[in-house]
Formats: C-alpha cells, sequence, structure tokens
C-alpha cells in the first residue's frame, strides 16, 4: 500500500476555509518558518479510498472473534457513540463558566457514583487518561497518604510476578521501589511469601483479582488483611473487573484505591490503541488525596473542587469526557441486572471455551477460571517444535484476533483467551474448532505452522531489522 | 554445542572476562547470545563508572526481551565499545571478539569459572 | 435477556451443563462468602431509546456557543467533514493496540504516516505514536532530558497553568526537582536562567506561542542550555507551525504539544493528543509506542511496532514510562485532518487565525479593551479589561458568545478561522451594549 506521501501530488488540494476577511495582516519575516513543509496535496475523494484500503487491512472487534486475554475485546454498542457525539457535549469549552457546563458536570457526577457503588468505593475520578495512567495516579495517593503520615520510610510497593507490565512500571514513576513476589502452585498469591514481604517499609500491594491467569484468589480477604496489619495499602488493578462486576467489590474485598479501565470493561472502543479512560477511586479517608478539579453537587448546582490534599494533576482538565460519556450510556442502559448477567456470561464463556479447548491443549492452571485462562503449549512446542507463537499466527488465516501470546510471563508459551460475554456460542465453537484443527496441524505440518500466517496482506515481519536499522517516517527527496 | 574459550573465565550469569595489559575485558558467552536471539541494542555504561562485581553494569535488549548483564569483576570502566552500539549483530556474529567493557583498577572478582565448570552451568541450564 | 449478549437461555443451559455447573452463580463459589455483593444499588436497564433521550436531556443542559473567543489551550476550530467519517470507521476504532501486525497493517501505516507529519511538522527527527494530552506530553518531555547526574529541570511560568499543574505532579512524584523561571513582560527571562541554571540542571521547558499567546526568542534559550550541556523541550501549537519557524530550525532537542486543534473538537477537555517528536539522538528516551518499516519474508513493506525493549511490558520497573494505552484514534485524527488541510490548507488556518486575531485586537484596542503585552503574538493575546470580566462573561453568553478568559490581569482572546469579521464585529458591538 502506498503511503499518503507517496499518493501526494504537488498542486492538488481541497477548499475547506475561506480567505480571510480581517484584513492583511502577517508576521515579521524574522519569525517566519524557512523549511519546506511537506504534508500530502491530495483530493477529498483519494484520502477516502485512502483510508478505506488501511481498514480493509485492520482487524478490529466488528471484523471478527478478538479473544486478546487481559483486554476484554467486547463489542462497542453503537449507541454509546451516538451519545458522546452530541454537540451539547462536543462543543463544549473545557473552560467555559460553570453555570454552562452543568450537563457535563452531571455526567463526571453520575458515573462517579455509579463506578462507585460498582466498585465499593467512595469516589471516583476521571483525569487519568488510561489504565497505567490510572495507576500511576492510584499509586500517587498511596503515597501522599504515607507522606501526610511523616511514613517517609514507606518506599515499596509489593507486584506478583504474574502483574502486568505497567504494575511496576507505574510504581517506579510514583516514586516507589518494586518487591515482587512469586504466585503459589494454584496461581494465586503465596501467603508466605507474602507475609515475609511485608513491614514497615510497605507502601502497598497491586493486585489484580482475578489475576492475569483468570483466576480468582480465594484468600483475597486474607490478603489484603496482611498488608493492612503491616501497615500497608491495597490497590486494586482493575483490568480485569469484566470478571466480577455486580457480584464482588474491591472495596469488599479489601481494596484502598482501584483504577478501571473503561475502554475494556464498560465498552468504550479502544480506537486502535486510545484513547481510553482510567478513572481512579478510593476509599473516603483517601479522598483529600485526589487530583483537582473534583465535581460535587452543591445546592446552587454542580462545582469543581481541589481535595484538600490534592496531588495536583496528572492531566489537563478533567480527563477523556467522552469516553466517559459512552461508559455512562453503557452503565445506564445495562443497569444492575445487566451489569450482572455480562460479568457471568463473561465467565461462562471462558469456562466453556477452555473445557473445549482441554480436549487438545494443556491449561496452565485448570480449575474453574474467570473471564480469562491461560494454555501452555510448552508440551506441545517439545513435541512438535510448534510454539505459541505459531499456533496464533496460525488462527490469522481465520480471521481470528489471536489470544494474548507469552503473558504473563509465569507460564511458557503462554495463550490467554479472553472470549467476552458478546460473543454467542456459535462463535466460540466455530473459533475452539479452529484451534483444535491448528493443534492436529502442529503435529501433522509443523513447518506449515512455522510460517503461518499464509491468507493476509503481509507475512510475519521482520522485527529484528526494524529494530537494528529503525525507519521511522518516510525521508522525503526535496 | 556452545563456544567456550580455553583462555577465558567465566561467571554462572554468562558473561566472560579475561585479563589484557592489564585491563579486564568483559563480554556476553555464546549461549548468552543464543538464548537472548538477535540483539538489537546494548545499553553501556561510561567511561568512568564504577561496576562492581556481581552486579549489573549494562543490559542487551532483543526484539522482545531485555536481559541485564553483570559485571565479573570490581573496577573501574576505562573503556566501552561503540562499535556493539552501533552494531549489536556484532554480538550475535563474534560474541568473544565483541567485548562489551574494559575495566581498570580492578579490585576484586566474582566467583569465575574455567572453561569446563561453565559448560556444565549451561548444560544444566539448557 | 441482557444487552449486547448473543447467547439464547437454552444455549446457556447447554453450555453450564457441559462444564458440570448448574448456574452462572456457581462459577463463583471460590469468592469468599463474606466478600459477595448482594445487590448493586444502581438503578435498572434501560432501552436503548430511553437512555438516548436521557443523554440528550444532559447535553442540552450544557450551553453551545455560536461564537469562541476563548483558547487558552484548547481552540474551536473547523474541521473538514471527511474527518469524523474516516475516524469513525469500525476497524479503526474496535481495534486494539496492533500487536498483530500481519492484520494491523492499516492502524500501523497511519501510525507511521502520523510520526512523519509531527516530524515534518516540528522539523525533527523521531515522532513516538502519541500520549495522553500536551500537558502529559511535556512532563514526559522533561524527563527525558534527565541524565544520571543531572536531576534539575527549569520551567518557564509563561506556560499553560493546567500543564504546570501536571508537570509539577510528575516532578515531585519522581523527585526531580523543578525550578519555576519568574517571567519578563509574560516572556521567559534569560536573566532568570542564569540565575537558576546549575551543573545538574538537565533542561528547560518553555513553550511558544506561550500561555499569553507571545512567540518566545527560543533559539537564544535553546542555544543558552546547550552551553551547559542541558537540553530544551519546547511546547509548541501545531496550527502555528505552518507558519512560524519550527523546533527544529531553533535547535530545539526536544518538541511537545497538544493536538486537539488538529481536528478533535473541544469536548470539555478530551480525549486530546499529546504529541512528542525528538532528535534522533534521543529517540531510545522517547516513551510510548513508536512504529517502523521494515519488511516481511517475501520483502514486502509491512510496519510493525518497534523499539519495544524501552516499554514497560518487556522492561517492567526499569522502563522509562509506564504508558501503555495512548491515544491512537486521536493521532489518526490528526493525520487525517493534516491530510485533508494539506500545506496550502494548514498555512490558511494559520494565517487566518493570525489575521483574525491581529483585527480582534485592534478592534479591542480602540473600545479600551488594550493589549497588554508588546511583542509577536499568533492568534492569543492578553487585553486589559475596563470592565468586570466577570460581569462581561455573563453579558455575551446572554447572546451565545464565550468571551475571552479572565486572567489574574487581563482577558486572554483568541480568534480561530472561524472567528472572522462578521462574527468579531458582532463581538464588539456586544460588549459596546454591555459597556
Amino acid at each position: 500500500m502506498k503511503l499518503l506521501f507517496e499518493e501526494s501530488k504537488k498542486g492538488r488540494g481541497n477548499a475547506f476555509l475561506p480567505a480571510a476577511d480581517t484584513g492583511s495582516y502577517v508576521p515579521d519575516e524574522k519569525y517566519l518558518r524557512k523549511s519546506a513543509l511537506h504534508l500530502p496535496e491530495m483530493a477529498e475523494v483519494d484520502i477516502d479510498r485512502h483510508y478505506t484500503q488501511l481498514a480493509k487491512q485492520t482487524h478490529g472487534v466488528n471484523d471478527g472473534f478478538y479473544p486478546l486475554g487481559s483486554c476484554t475485546m467486547k463489542y462497542n454498542p453503537r449507541i454509546d457513540e451516538e451519545t458522546a457525539s452530541l454537540p451539547g457535549f462536543t462543543q463544549i469549552h473545557p473552560l467555559q463558566p460553570l453555570s454552562s457546563v452543568q450537563g457535563c458536570m452531571e455526567v463526571l457526577y453520575r458515573s462517579e457514583k455509579l463506578l462507585c457503588e460498582i466498585t465499593g468505593m467512595d469516589a471516583m475520578m476521571f483525569a487519568p487518561a488510561a489504565g497505567a495512567h490510572g495507576e500511576y495516579t492510584g499509586l500517587l495517593l498511596i503515597r501522599k497518604y504515607h507522606q501526610e503520615r511523616k511514613d517517609f520510610e514507606r518506599v515499596n510497593i509489593i507486584v506478583p510476578d504474574s502483574a502486568h507490565g505497567t504494575n511496576p512500571a507505574s510504581a517506579v514513576m510514583a516514586g516507589f521501589k518494586v518487591v515482587n513476589i512469586p504466585s503459589n502452585d494454584k496461581g494465586g498469591v503465596d501467603l508466605d511469601a507474602l507475609r515475609n514481604a511485608v513491614g514497615k517499609d510497605t507502601a502497598g500491594l497491586m493486585l489484580t483479582n482475578p489475576n492475569t491467569l483468570g483466576l480468582f484468589d480465594p484468600n483475597i480477604l486474607e490478603i489484603t488483611k496482611i498488608v493492612h496489619e503491616a501497615g500497608g495499602l491495597c490497590y486494586y488493578d482493575g483490568a480485569n473487573l469484566n470478571a466480577i462486576m455486580g457480584r464482588v467489590r474491591p472495596g469488599d474485598m479489601g481494596f484502598d484505591c482501584v483504577h478501571l479501565n473503561l475502554h475494556k470493561t464498560f465498552a468504550t472502543p479502544h480506537g486502535g490503541g486510545g484513547p481510553g479512560s482510567g478513572p481512579v477511586g478510593c476509599k473516603a479517608f483517601l479522598q483529600r488525596y485526589l487530583p483537582c478539579h473534583k465535581v460535587e453537587k452543591k445546592e446552587e448546582g454542580y462545582v469543581f473542587t481541589d481535595p484538600e490534599m490534592s496531588m495536583g494533576q496528572v492531566r489537563s482538565y478533567y480527563g477523556n469526557f467522552l469516553v466517559v460519556v459512552k461508559a455512562l450510556t453503557y452503565i445506564l442502559t445495562l443497569g444492575k441486572e445487566g451489569i450482572r448477567e455480562a460479568s457471568g456470561k463473561a465467565v461462562l464463556n471462558a469456562n466453556y471455551m477452555m473445557h473445549r479447548l482441554k480436549e487438545k491443549y494443556e491449561v496452565a492452571y485448570d480449575q474453574t477460571c474467570m473471564h480469562e485462562f491461560v494454555l501452555s503449549l510448552e508440551g506441545l512446542k517439545k513435541q512438535t517444535g510448534v510454539s505459541a507463537m505459531d499456533i496464533a499466527k496460525g488462527s490469522l488465516d481465520f480471521g481470528i484476533h489471536p489470544p494474548t501470546m507469552y503473558f504473563p510471563l509465569i507460564v511458557h508459551e503462554a495463550l490467554m483467551f479472553e472470549p467476552t460475554e458478546t460473543e454467542s456460542k456459535e462463535v466460540i465453537d466455530e473459533a475452539v474448532k479452529i484451534y483444535l484443527d491448528l493443534y492436529d496441524k502442529a503435529l501433522s505440518d509443523p513447518e506449515y505452522l512455522h510460517s503461518a500466517p499464509h491468507h493476509c496482506p503481509i507475512g510475519r515481519p521482520d522485527e529484528t531489522k526494524a529494530a537494528r536499522e529503525p525507519v521511522l517516517k518516510y525521508e522525503f527527496n526535496d | 554445542m556452545f563456544k567456550n574459550p580455553e583462555e577465558l573465565k567465566y561467571t554462572k550469569t554468562h558473561e566472560w572476562v579475561k585479563e589484557e595489559d592489564g585491563l579486564w575485558v568483559v563480554g556476553l558467552t555464546d549461549y548468552a547470545q543464543d538464548a537472548l536471539g538477535d540483539i538489537v541494542f546494548v545499553n553501556l555504561p561510561e567511561v568512568g563508572d564504577e561496576v562492581k562485581a556481581g552486579e549489573v553494569f549494562s543490559d542487551v535488549e532483543s526484539v522482545k526481551a531485555v536481559s541485564d548483564v553483570y559485571s565479573p569483576v570490581s573496577g573501574v570502566v576505562a573503556e566501552v565499545n561503540e562499535a556493539i552500539v552501533d552494531d549489536p549483530s556484532l554480538v550475535n556474529g563474534d560474541c568473544y571478539g565483541a567485548w562489551m567493557i574494559k575495566v581498570k583498577d580492578v579490585s576484586g572478582t566474582d566467583d569465575l569459572l574455567d572453561a569446563k565448570a561453565y559448560e556444565e552451568v549451561c548444560a544444566q541450564e539448557a | 435477556m441482557g444487552r449486547y449478549i448473543p447467547e439464547t437461555k437454552a444455549q446457556q443451559e447447554e453450555m453450564l451443563k457441559q462444564i458440570g455447573a448448574r448456574s452462572l452463580d456457581d462459577l463463583y463459589d471460590m469468592v469468599p462468602e463474606k466478600a459477595r455483593l448482594n445487590d448493586l444499588h444502581i438503578p435498572e436497564g434501560k432501552s436503548e431509546m430511553e437512555v438516548y433521550e436521557e443523554l440528550c436531556d444532559i447535553a442540552d443542559k450544557n450551553t453551545v456557543f455560536k461564537s469562541v473567543f476563548r483558547g487558552a489551550g484548547v481552540y474551536k476550530r473547523y474541521i473538514p467533514a471527511i474527518v469524523k467519517t474516516i475516524t469513525s470507521k469500525e476497524e479503526f476504532l474496535t481495534a486494539y493496540t496492533p500487536y498483530q501486525a500481519e492484520i494491523s497493517q492499516g492502524v500501523l501505516q497511519s501510525i507511521f504516516e502520523y510520526q512523519s507529519q509531527m516530524c515534518e511538522l516540528t522539523g525533527l527527527d523521531v515522532s513516538n505514536a502519541s500520549v495522553y494530552d500536551g500537558a502529559v506530553a511535556a512532563a514526559e518531555g522533561i524527563f527525558m532530558t534527565l541524565e544520571r547526574k543531572k536531576n534539575e529541570v527549569l520551567v518557564s511560568d509563561t506556560i499553560d497553568p493546567e500543564t504546570m499543574q501536571v508537570i509539577k505532579t510528575y516532578c515531585e512524584s519522581r523527585d526531580v526537582k523543578l525550578v519555576v523561571l519568574k517571567n519578563r513582560d509574560h516572556k521567559t527571562d534569560l536573566e532568570e536562567i542564569e540565575k537558576a541554571i546549575t551543573e545538574n540542571t538537565a533542561g528547560l521547558y518553555v513553550e511558544s506561542p506561550n500561555f499569553y499567546g507571545l512567540i518566545e526568542d527560543v533559539e537564544a534559550l535553546a542555544k543558552r542550555m546547550h552551553e551547559s550541556g542541558g537540553r530544551i523541550v519546547m511546547g509548541f501549537d501545531p496550527i502555528a507551525l505552518a507558519l512560524y519557524k519550527t523546533p527544529g530550525e531553533m535547535d530545539v532537542d526536544i518538541a511537545v504539544g497538544e493536538g486537539q486543534q488538529l481536528g478533535m473538537p473541544m469536548g470539555f477537555g478530551g480525549p486530546y493528543l499529546g504529541i512528542m517528536t525528538c532528535k534522533k539522538e534521543l529517540m531510545r528516551k522517547l516513551p510510548g509506542r513508536i512504529v517502523g518499516q521494515t519488511e516481511d519474508h517475501d520483502g514486502r513493506r509491512a510496519y510493525v511496532l518497534t523499539l519495544q525493549a524501552r516499554e514497560q511490558h518487556i522492561r517492567r520497573e526499569k522502563a522509562s514510562s509506564n504508558i501503555c494505552s495512548n491515544e491512537a484514534l486521536c493521532a489518526m485524527t490528526a493525520s487525517v485532518y493534516l491530510a485533508a488541510m494539506g500545506p496550502r490548507g494548514l498555512y490558511d488556518a494559520a494565517l487566518n487565525s493570525y489575521r483574525n486575531a491581529h483585527y480582534l485586537a485592534e478592534e479591542l484596542g480602540k473600545i479600551g479593551f488594550t493589549r497588554k503585552d508588546e511583542g509577536e503574538f499568533f492568534d492569543e493575546f492578553l487585553s486589559v479589561s475596563p470592565v468586570d470580566p466577570d460581569l462581561l462573561e455573563e453579558k455575551l453568553a446572554q447572546r451565545k458568545i464565550l468571551s475571552g478568559l479572565k486572567v489574574e490581569d487581563g482577558i486572554l482572546w483568541c480568534a480561530t478561522e472561524l472567528n472572522n469579521k462578521a462574527k468579531i464585529d458582532e463581538l464588539i458591538k456586544a460588549i459596546g451594549e454591555v459597556l
């Protein structure tokens, strides 16, 4: 496919703007840009076709099954796009007078109340723009808490070895040191390792539950108790909330603060890598440290306040507001029963798919899973040489987005499936058949899978070349 | 099998070291470069930095992994091999020629293995 | 049946039977009794029609202004219709981060095109695939200047206050020493830099145009920083770069900007787009996703996420940033906007804004709202206010006009290509009636 710049023809263009009618003011020569500005010169029709071609080379949830573990690639309802496109939301300047933005503030306020109820928290804010950003903000709550108590020794954040990579990275950004602890043989937190790890230097624990193996940790109350007794706080990574919403709440499991991924659990589209929204929630005793611009409801209407000991700001204004509109639309549509049903069906679909795949594949931890499960292809690889990557690439030829590969790190040759609740039994059955056939193919013709995919716009790209000789932009000749 | 030249000393963490004109030359072993796969970037310390035996002094990146490199000796970095920064494939091509750092003022070493002992370490991990 | 769930009751029973469970609740057996939720206290679900009506009612509680003379970091501009059409394509909208290159060439190529455009706009060598917004881009840009032995940064107080807040939070959390430089006549003061600079100074952050709309002498600032072995990070306005000297031309090391103006609506603050570009020597310090060009095994051109070993999913606690999801669709929006406008269209947007703003300054001056500052400005400027700015705001709002923003020593006015002669004359007339 040609790049925009390769389709450009000097002299082509569009007429979107009239000439200015306010005079012929021009900046002084000495301020002016001297270098040429190479932007594409294209007619509208060619731009349209260019992106239609690019769309055809992109697989979204609407193109087919997308069981990418840990990413909750559920269907993105169209109505959510509609409401977020209302001019009454899109055409609002963030610095308008309060009286003219009461609707926007109502969106933030009501979303806060609903999500607090769903998570068991007392306050929620939408400033963080993505999950990792939410983690960072939540960890700053913990940092501020210990600082205000002059507990400066508490510099360690405990992270299990099965955690998302963002957890340790966020902890360091928030000024903490990371202490990794191993998982037990059931895939949960090793309680003895946790007891040994906590102490006067413990600032907190970061945990995903269900964890990245898709397993709910039955010791969760004991875990949070151990951390609290040591003087630390418990942070809930909400990446996997889709499994449990409406059934068990982070707040009731003993967590003090959380972040959510609205672009996972609450069905807002991921846009090929964002915009997401990663609201941060907390119990009442942490509220005073939340970011600035918190919405409060007063008699005269909604107002913004800055919490007493606010951490400051982590993003401009109030976060990815239009994404919040989509999530609110979704929650209002589902309601209390819909939320509960969504989690239940997500868990059912995962267990069903796991059960069917067990016919041939080895499950890393063979027990009832939550919304996702992890296969280990270590045995298959030893036997045939076919790796998790090969199976994943093989599934591309059947229009399936592969599961998450090689994660979590504690499972060798891992494939992590998350079918979500919005896929039907027929879709899952069809996918199961494809994966079982791929297993047979691994036994009969491993070479075929080593070189898969065979029917995609490109074959496997040379990533070593990309990293060793980086070409990161188009080079213009003149 | 992996090449482990007799004249070098090794660490359990897969670095090699040799003394040469008063400097200790450090690099990655054949086993290490093979396990990492295609190396795409090498992160080296600066001349004058202190290194400590058994502690990380560098990391190397392959496409989908990053691995720490531990110093076999304690001392001060006298030279770094800029050539492998410019072309990391040299480490894959000739790991015993593509040294990483040279250390001076060496005050101590980690437990160093001879080629035979190191071969056993590799055999156990494989 | 629940919403967006295709399974029928019968299918559900069949699936439960196959896995040996009686009910959905059975699947949650391992959840401790004490932690289980009996009743979720949120309203019952509603039909799509009801929810749509409800959201429309909420949206109606906001005021959509007919003409907007307020900028201060967020700008109302004309967005060509094609921008929304393209970025609403469901393939782009509903895809995840392009981990699987073979079925993501569309998204990957569009990011590569975006990176190329950002390099072209700023005159620098390397761009990432975006970060959350301009303020976070500034904070991340400042971190890029840090070196093991240099842990202090200077920030001019002429920058956007929202950005300043974010920089403060980020620096505090990483124990980076932040020195805020006092301005002279609303411009960055070289003398203040001389006073503040030490051997530990890693970098300086300035914006041009700055918060007051003024063009800063970035070349001199860059030269000064480089003399001391420091870096300069410049916050830019992407529309202004069609007209004004690029960061690259002024020897800036790292350029960051808010990309909202490139095709995104104001949206009460987001989603927006954090743009980051830098000199090649800083490539490996750049946070976030980067797309690179390579080949597949048949020699076909292909695009992939590259230099990934910098990132959190590989480097974990040693990563330079924790960013994972960015603002990919916003980056595509910017890219489509720039392709649609083309070099001529972008230049027109910039020049029209410049002209409208200068006409506005002149007309406001005639009725007592004279400019407070001297020096070159692009599409924003500060004026004195002969009336109570709050009263002015209220009176203009009744006429569906959003006045300039009240700041501590005046009113910050803005005009874009949308604020043409008729709109400005209407504003002047309205102010006349209020006075």
